[in-house]
Parts: structure tokens; C-alpha cells; sequence
């Protein structure tokens, strides 16, 4: 649930200006997270929604604005941000056990990493390499890894786009838990207009050239959620609208 | 920070998840068998029946191109005339200037390939270098460092550099940006994003230039005995032709191609045991 009004941001964006060889992607964009928040980002193709989450990680520092972790302007990577990509991103050579603790500074944490696979549903197979792992089971290693350095905040990138529909209903279910558990904050791009709606706290409408917030759609809705609930079928088609309005459909 | 849920619930949850999601992994055993290694035995073995079957016959020469039988019996002969010092002699040189050019072309194919900097200034030089057939080195080897040893293994050590040079410093440009980003969010300093990523990732490309630079090596040791040398494969070689020996020529040229097959074998052994993580139609199962 997200905390209550009163307490301080956790993570606050302001992007006035993005620019991509002289051509403006982003403009005056402004986000504002609480722990425990989940927000998730819709929009036609190349509106810059991706390279928002380039910002917000520090990967891209570029760009006209800041980005604040509990009031404090960050600059470049920090250990309390973490990107899930679309690609599940694993180094080959190390088995997932060595993948998921890429981070440790220090001696292994056994013991942590195998209660890190053993959350995202992946016990007994750390000794694997990844070529010997499945799509979905991949993108559960990466989520494992995210979570390893213990973040504030998740970053997705289109997470579960390359997994069949199946997977993706049960990866979506492992986000939330996690999330959860973890209380941390998950800002996630998507084109699945079902999967923003079902798990987020607030559904945010891109606009193209250049990329803006056309329309926030907040949804008050309890969770769990039942995806086939009229109040859940009633968001996606708000936010389906609101696709249309912003010329993405 | 909250610990990892560990409810019964989250279990139960975890276990009714894994199943169907497992089954879209790699299936375990494909039912295509590999084929049987000995296959490519036939080839050969066909060959020197052939051979032996047509010198016997009478249609070649035997003194220009003599049986199989006949190069056994002359590998049998020279054996007992040192013929182990000359194999050893080849293949210490062929050794010992492989690691000199491959050690300096690691140095430098690391540099070229990390530093932007470095590329602009070596790059093009070498690439300029590498079109002048390494052979026509030769004369000017000869010129500058004579006959004796160490031209000998400069020549090796030249022949080795460029492979070397070149899977180590593309090798490292091609590291996959996608992998190098996960790096970067780790917070790798520059070191530590080439011991742990850059390396690991450029090794099959750096491997192949290796593999490569040792069977250049081995050819332009050949070369270097050629030239001049008292002992050595390429000496047997230049024995051979110059007393009419087509026997010892042939012999000579036998211990080469096992001496190169054992030593690419050698490579392809410590390949399999340390890029083993590839998934690639060699390394599948």
C-alpha cells in the first residue's frame, strides 16, 4: 500500500528537457514516489518511456532536470535503484548463484542467495548456467539479482514482454509479492494495458514527440486485485482511452 | 528492510508457480545422438590404403611419393638418429615465440580494445601492418638479427602476434552494451568491469585469436627452419629434399601435422573445460 500522504517522497523526478541528437524525447516530466508505490508507464513505441528509467537508474545523465532519493539529488548509479531489463541481461559465465550475488562486496552470502531463489521460486538451482534456463526462469534470476542489494527502488523495463502469456500472468504475481515483502517501490514500463492496471497504483499515459505525461490515472482500487472485476475492467478501458486520446493507439 | 516472506503461503505459491514455467527450459537430452568420433578416422585411413595400394602396384614411383610403410620404417629409422631432439627443438622454439607474441599482443590488444585513445593511436598502424603478408618480413629478420636463434623466434613470435592482437582488442570492443549497463549499475570501477565482465565476455573471441596464433606459429616455424637451422623439423625437411629423401620429406611432414593436431587438441580441451557456459551448437548438450 502506498505510505501516507504525510511522509516525504522517496523518490522525486523532475526531467525538463531530454534531448537525442538535437530532437527533444522528454519533456517536463514530473514524478513523485512513496515507498511501497507501484507506477507503471504506458505509451506508443519511442516515447521515451524507457529512457526515463535510463535516467531514474543513472545510466543516462544527460538530460535537463534531477532526480532525488529522499530529498538527495543522486548522480549516476546507486546501490538503492535497481533495473530489471527486457532482456534478462545475465552474465553467461557465472551460474545464477554468481548472478544473482554479482553485487556482493565481499564473501558470498550463500545463505542469501538461496533465500533469494528460493523467493523467486527457484530453489536448489543456483549451480545452473543460464543457458540452462528457461525464458521465464531467466527473467526470475534477474528479478532475484534486482533484489539482492536490498533497493528502495525497482525499475522494469517491458519485464515480461519476451515470456508467453502464461509465464507472465505468474511473473506478475512474483513482482507484487516480492515487492511486498521487500516494501520497496516499482516504477515499470509496459505495453500491456492489463498488467499496468493490475499492478499498479497509478497507471501513467505517455504522450509522443516528446515523450510527456498525458494522463496520471490513479486507481483506487483494493488489493488483491480480481482481474476480472468490472472496477479492473472499467480502469483498463479508462486507460485504453487515454491511449487513444494520446494518439498512441 | 523486511526479511524474504517465508509463510507457508508464499511457499505454496512458489511451489504451484514452478512447474509449468520449468517445463519451457532446454529439453534435458535431445534425441539426435551425437555421431561417433572414430568417423573421422575413415577419411584418412582410406587414404593411406590407397596410397599404399597404388605405390605397390606400381603405378607412382616409389621414390617420389614412397608408401605409408616405407615413411614408418624411415620414422623407426630416424628415431634411433635423434629424431626426438629435433622434434623437441621445433617445438620449444614454436612454443617459446607463441608466448612472446601472444603475451605482447594480449598487452596491447587489451590496451587497443579498453582505451578509445589507444585505438586511435595503435589501431590503424596495426591494421596496416597486418595486410603486409608476415612472410616478407623474412628478408629484413635475416638482415637485422641474422640466422641464429633469436630471428628464428622473432619470426614465430611475429606470425603469432597478429591472430592474438586481433581476437583480443575486437574481442573486447564487441562485449555486448547490455551486459556492460548491468556492470555500470553495479557500480564496477574500470578494473573491476575488466576483470569481471569485459574479460569473461571478449575470452571466446580472445580464444579463437589464440588458437589461431598457435597454428601460425607452428607454420612459421617451418619457415624459420627452412631458412637455416641444423636441427628441427624444418631441417629434416630441407635434409630430405636436398639428399632426394622423399621418405624423410614426408615423415617431416607426418610430426608436423600430429605435432599441430595435438597442440590445437590441447587448446580445444582447456576450451571446453573454461567456455563451457556458451550456448552455442558446440557447447549444446
Amino acid at each position: 500500500m502506498p505510505a501516507t500522504p504525510q511522509t516525504p517522497p522517496l523518490l522525486e523526478l523532475h526531467v525538463r528537457r531530454k534531448l537525442f541528437d538535437g530532437h527533444e524525447v522528454l519533456r517536463d516530466i514530473r514524478l513523485s514516489m512513496r515507498q511501497g508505490e507501484c507506477v507503471t508507464l504506458v505509451g506508443a513505441s519511442g516515447c521515451g518511456k524507457s529512457t526515463l528509467l535510463r535516467i531514474v537508474a543513472g545510466l543516462d545523465r544527460d538530460f535537463d532536470g534531477e532526480v532525488k532519493l529522499q530529498g538527495r539529488p543522486t548522480s549516476g548509479p546507486t546501490r538503492d535503484i535497481r533495473f530489471v531489463f527486457q532482456e534478462p541481461r545475465l552474465f553467461p559465465w557465472l551460474t545464477v548463484a554468481g548472478n544473482v550475488a554479482f553485487d556482493a562486496r565481499g564473501p558470498l552470502d550463500q545463505a542469501r542467495v538461496d533465500a533469494l531463489l528460493d523467493e523467486v521460486g527457484l530453489a536448489g538451482l543456483g549451480g545452473r548456467l543460464p543457458k540452462e534456463l528457461s525464458g521465464g526462469q531467466a527473467q526470475r534470476v534477474a528479478i532475484a539479482r534486482g533484489l539482492f542489494v536490498q533497493p528502495r527502488v525497482l525499475l522494469l523495463d517491458e519485464p515480461f514482454s519476451a515470456v508467453d502469456a502464461f509465464t507472465r500472468l505468474k511473473l506478475q504475481e512474483l513482482l507484487l509479492r516480492v515487492a511486498r515483502a521487500h516494501d520497496i517501490a516499482v516504477l515499470m514500463v509496459t505495453h500491456d494495458i492489463d498488467e499496468a492496471v493490475y499492478l499498479g497504483h497509478r497507471v501513467l499515459v505517455f504522450d509522443a514527440n516528446p515523450g510527456r505525461i498525458a494522463t496520471p490515472v490513479d486507481l483506487a482500487l483494493p488489493r488483491p486485485r480480481d482481474r476480472d472485476s468490472p472496477e479492473v475492467s472499467a480502469a483498463v478501458a479508462t486507460v485504453r482511452q487515454a491511449l487513444h486520446r494520446a494518439h498512441a493507439l | 528492510m523486511s526479511p524474504p516472506p517465508s509463510s507457508s503461503h508464499a511457499l505454496e505459491a512458489t511451489a504451484a508457480l514452478e512447474p509449468a514455467d520449468a517445463a519451457a527450459a532446454p529439453a534435458p537430452a535431445p534425441l539426435r545422438r551425437r555421431p561417433a568420433r572414430w568417423l573421422g578416422l575413415v577419411l584418412p585411413a582410406a587414404f593411406l590404403l590407397g596410397l599404399e595400394l597404388t605405390v605397390r602396384a606400381g603405378w607412382v614411383p616409389a621414390h617420389l611419393l614412397p608408401p605409408p610403410s616405407d615413411i614408418l620404417a624411415t620414422l623407426n629409422e630416424l628415431a634411433g638418429q635423434g629424431l626426438a631432439a629435433h622434434v623437441l627443438v621445433s617445438t620449444a622454439r614454436v612454443l617459446t615465440g607463441f608466448a612472446l607474441g601472444a603475451v605482447l599482443a594480449v598487452v596491447l590488444g587489451v590496451w587497443v580494445g579498453l582505451s578509445r585513445r589507444a585505438e586511435a593511436l595503435l589501431d590503424p598502424s596495426f591494421q596496416a601492418l597486418r595486410a603486409i603478408p608476415s612472410l616478407a618480413w623474412v628478408p629484413l629478420i635475416l638482415l637485422w638479427l641474422g640466422i641464429d636463434e633469436g630471428a628464428k623466434l622473432a619470426l614465430i613470435a611475429l606470425g603469432a602476434f597478429f591472430p592474438v592482437y586481433m581476437g583480443v582488442a575486437s574481442g573486447l570492443r564487441d562485449v555486448d552494451r547490455k551486459l556492460v549497463e548491468v556492470a555500470e549499475m553495479a557500480g564496477l570501477g574500470p578494473v573491476a568491469m575488466a576483470r569481471r565482465v569485459l574479460l569473461p565476455a571478449a575470452l571466446p573471441a580472445i580464444w579463437t585469436g589464440l588458437r589461431n596464433g598457435l597454428s601460425l606459429a607452428w607454420m612459421f616455424m617451418v619457415a624459420a627452419e627452412l631458412i637455416a637451422a641444423t636441427r628441427g623439423l624444418g631441417y629434416l625437411l630441407t635434409d630430405g629434399r636436398e639428399t632426394g629423401r622423399a621418405d624423410i620429406v614426408l615423415a617431416a611432414i607426418a610430426l608436423l601435422a600430429i605435432m599441430g593436431k595435438l597442440s590445437d587438441g590441447l587448446m580445444q580441451v582447456l576450451e571446453r573445460r573454461w567456455l563451457s557456459w556458451r550456448d552455442t551448437v558446440a557447447t549444446r548438450r
